[in-house]
């Protein structure tokens, strides 16, 4: 095994620690087999892979280490409706049946634990440092907040995993994201990602993995870490991380699949072992200025395609690549947008709050500042959808719903709804949308619709202005 | 899976940058539980107009782009969504290789599991692949995997790099899953002294 501890030993960053320890056999020829510790499964991706362990004679290996929620397709009106949509209610029905003929844990349309995948790992305390977590789902790697090695897989191997508990993988080159100083008021974590992604490009990370680190991102609390590390994939890396600190044990500490007494001691001095090494190198590295920024808004259809949200969208004429050339001007030809103009004052159809990326209770706390005592602008629908039952009952709690409601927002189920327009959830073709999601592909939420990624305060600003708005000019 | 044999093709020019999964195939046809006609949905939103009729100017519905093998595509393709449903629209459609300077990561796994090679060429090459193409749209290429070689509309060679493992994988026709069943002793002596983590079944 490639575990190296204690004094004398070379360096390590937490990507390398974390991988050293899930290494099962090192084969030559061969890519290392890693051991999976946490296994999220959802309905679109993982049909294929059940049948495949059915064709096998295959049974799930560890469905202690294993959990099924459903989100991707889910309807987010009423629970107590039928699902109108007879092909996702047959992949929903189908899935239930998967998980209870191979024994996987299933948190259903209607357990109160359900909830977008990458939210109820850590809401339920399922997701702990240290841990090697995959989904067949690209932002797995929100899970990375907590120190772990999270990274989304295909089909072919959730049935890898879900037969042997294991992965051929070979090792990613490790990237540090370097975020020192303090935010200032209207500037949060999704600005923080949505820069970095506009400086490296949607291909800046591809092969790697990013350690996030500096104070900026030490000031963060988990939500906002969970925020950042889960559009490591939009910089094209599979897996991005935060080494865990206090503010990821006072998160963890308590949840219902945490360690509890002699086994959280236990845990704790493990975990506190994680965090890279004075003195480890990294591959590649990019330092981030916090004082400097400012509320990031996307033009274009890829998360790469990035602003400032007072700066103007970029011309395509200034750049000189070809291809590059003309992929930005394809973008503003779908996007329908001139460029050398900010996008501030621009009229949105829809407003989107939720997703993996900003759907938990704080993101729904900040948008209700912004609601409190407003009404939503008449022109625009406006859907806030909570990540989880759970986000959606301590949202109730606090009031928040009401704040939604009285605006003049829809308060809905939770589940992945318009961040990939499975659902019905989604925008009608040539509609603007300021979403907090974390992707503004062509076509993705919606076919022919058009989406500015922002913050959830950007958002609820712009819900009550109608046109895409500063926040800073509204508190 | 079918064994990867050398051959050879006319190419499908996609010249775009960060093509992405979303494109391959929308998220609409994900609710399917098969993997049945996905290749009649590649590239659904640039290859039908809003009535469901192939549009014209997409390569897929010119005569050229019809019998094509190899898509020729921008940079960082397959980037987004870890969908494997990308990978099967494109081989069920009838590729057997991509060539671009870059894949995103996921992608390129996936594709490697499903026999579809993903070809990375210098920048050179590509934007001269991408000239041969647009000069004679019936240009064909060579794909050898067991060597690593492309052979282009010229007769020179571009070599490519690929996974030693995947290779073997695809030039065998044996998929991993076979692989990793085989490593059981290691994985049981892995479990025995692993670390405690989470009990999905508890609570
Ligand atoms: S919310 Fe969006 S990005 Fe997150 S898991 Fe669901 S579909 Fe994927």
């Amino acid at each position: 095994m490639a575990e190296k501890n204690g004094a004398g030993q070379k360096p390590r960053t937490i990507i390398e620690k974390v991988w050293d320890k899930h290494v099962v056999a090192e084969r030559a020829g061969a890519p290392t087999l890693l051991y999976i510790d946490l296994h999220l499964v959802h309905e679109v991706t993982s049909p294929q892979a059940f049948s495949g362990l059915r064709e096998r004679g295959l049974k799930v290996r560890r469905p202690d280490l294993t959990i099924g929620t459903t989100d991707h397709s889910i309807p987010t009106y009423d629970r107590s409706l039928p699902i109108v949509d007879k092909v996702a209610g047959a992949q929903i029905e189908q899935f239930e049946k998967n998980c209870r003929d191979f024994g996987i844990p299933f948190f259903g349309p209607h357990s109160s634990k359900q909830g977008i995948v990458h939210i109820i790992g850590p809401e339920q305390g399922l997701t702990q440092p240290g841990m090697t977590v995959v989904c067949g789902d690209s932002h797995t790697a929100t899970h990375g907040a907590f120190g772990a090695l999270a990274f989304g897989i295909g089909t072919s191997q959730v049935e890898h995993v879900l037969a042997t508990q294991c992965l051929l993988q070979s090792r990613s080159k490790t990237y540090e994201v370097r975020v020192e100083g303090t935010l200032k008021p209207g500037v949060g974590a999704k600005d923080i990602i949505l820069n970095l992604i506009s400086r490296i490009g949607i291909g800046g990370g591809t092969g790697c993995v990013f350690e996030y680190a500096g104070s900026a991102i030490r000031s963060l609390s988990m939500e906002e870490r969970m925020t950042i590390c889960n559009m490591s994939i939009e910089g094209g890396a599979r897996a991005g991380l935060v080494a865990p600190d206090d503010t990821t044990y006072q998160y963890v500490a308590g949840r219902p699949y945490a360690p509890k007494g002699a086994e959280w001691e236990k845990a704790l001095k493990l975990w506190r072992e994680l965090p890279t090494d004075e003195g480890a190198v990294f591959d590649k590295r990019i330092d981030i200025d916090a004082n400097s920024l400012e509320p990031m808004i996307t033009f274009g259809t890829n998360p790469g395609m990035g602003i400032a949200i007072t700066a103007p969208v970029p011309d395509p004429a200034q750049l000189n690549d070809p291809l590059e050339r003309d992929s930005l001007s394809k973008a503003l030809r779908y996007m329908d947008l001139p460029s050398g103009k900010p996008l501030l004052g621009h009229p949105v159809n829809v407003v989107f709050i939720g997703s993996c990326t900003n759907s938990r209770i704080s993101d729904l706390r900040a948008a209700a500042e912004i609601f409190k005592g407003r009404k939503v602008n008449p022109k625009v629908r406006v859907m806030v959808v909570p990540g989880s039952q759970q986000v959606k009952e301590q949202a109730q709690a606090e009031g928040l719903d009401r704040i939604f409601k009285e605006a003049g927002a829809d308060w809905r189920e939770a589940g992945c709804s318009m961040c990939i327009a499975m659902n019905g959830d989604q925008l009608q073709p040539g509609e603007y949308s300021v979403s907090t999601s974390n992707r503004n592909f062509e076509g993705r939420q919606g076919k022919g619709g058009r989406t500015f990624l922002a913050s959830p305060l950007t958002a609820a600003a712009t819900a009550v202005t109608g046109v895409v708005t500063d926040v800073r000019t509204l508190v | 899976m079918e064994k990867f044999t050398t051959f050879t093709s006319r190419m499908a020019p996609l010249p775009i940058d960060n093509i992405d999964t979303d494109q391959i195939i929308p998220a609409r046809f994900l609710k399917t539980t098969s993997k049945a006609g996905l290749g009649d949905q590649l590239f659904c939103d640039w290859r039908y107009d809003e009535n469901g009729n192939p549009k014209a100017d997409f390569i897929l519905n010119r005569p050229e782009g019809h019998a094509a093998q190899v898509l020729l595509a921008g940079d960082n393709f397959g980037c987004g969504s870890s969908r494997e449903h990308a990978p099967w629209a494109l081989t069920q459609y009838g590729f057997r290789a991509v060539i671009s300077t870059s894949f995103a990561d996921i992608f390129r796994g996936n594709a490697l599991k499903n026999s579809l090679l993903p070809i990375v060429v210098p920048p050179d090459a590509h934007k001269k692949l991408f000239a041969m193409v647009e000069k004679n749209p019936e240009a064909t290429v060579t794909v050898d995997l067991e060597d690593e070689e492309l052979t282009l509309p010229d007769d020179s060679v571009v070599k490519f790099t690929i996974d030693q493992f995947a290779k073997t994988c695809m030039l065998e026709g044996v998929d991993e899953l076979g692989y990793i069943l085989q490593q059981e002793a290691a994985i049981a002596a892995y479990e025995a002294g692993r670390p405690l983590t989470v009990n999905t079944l508890a609570s």
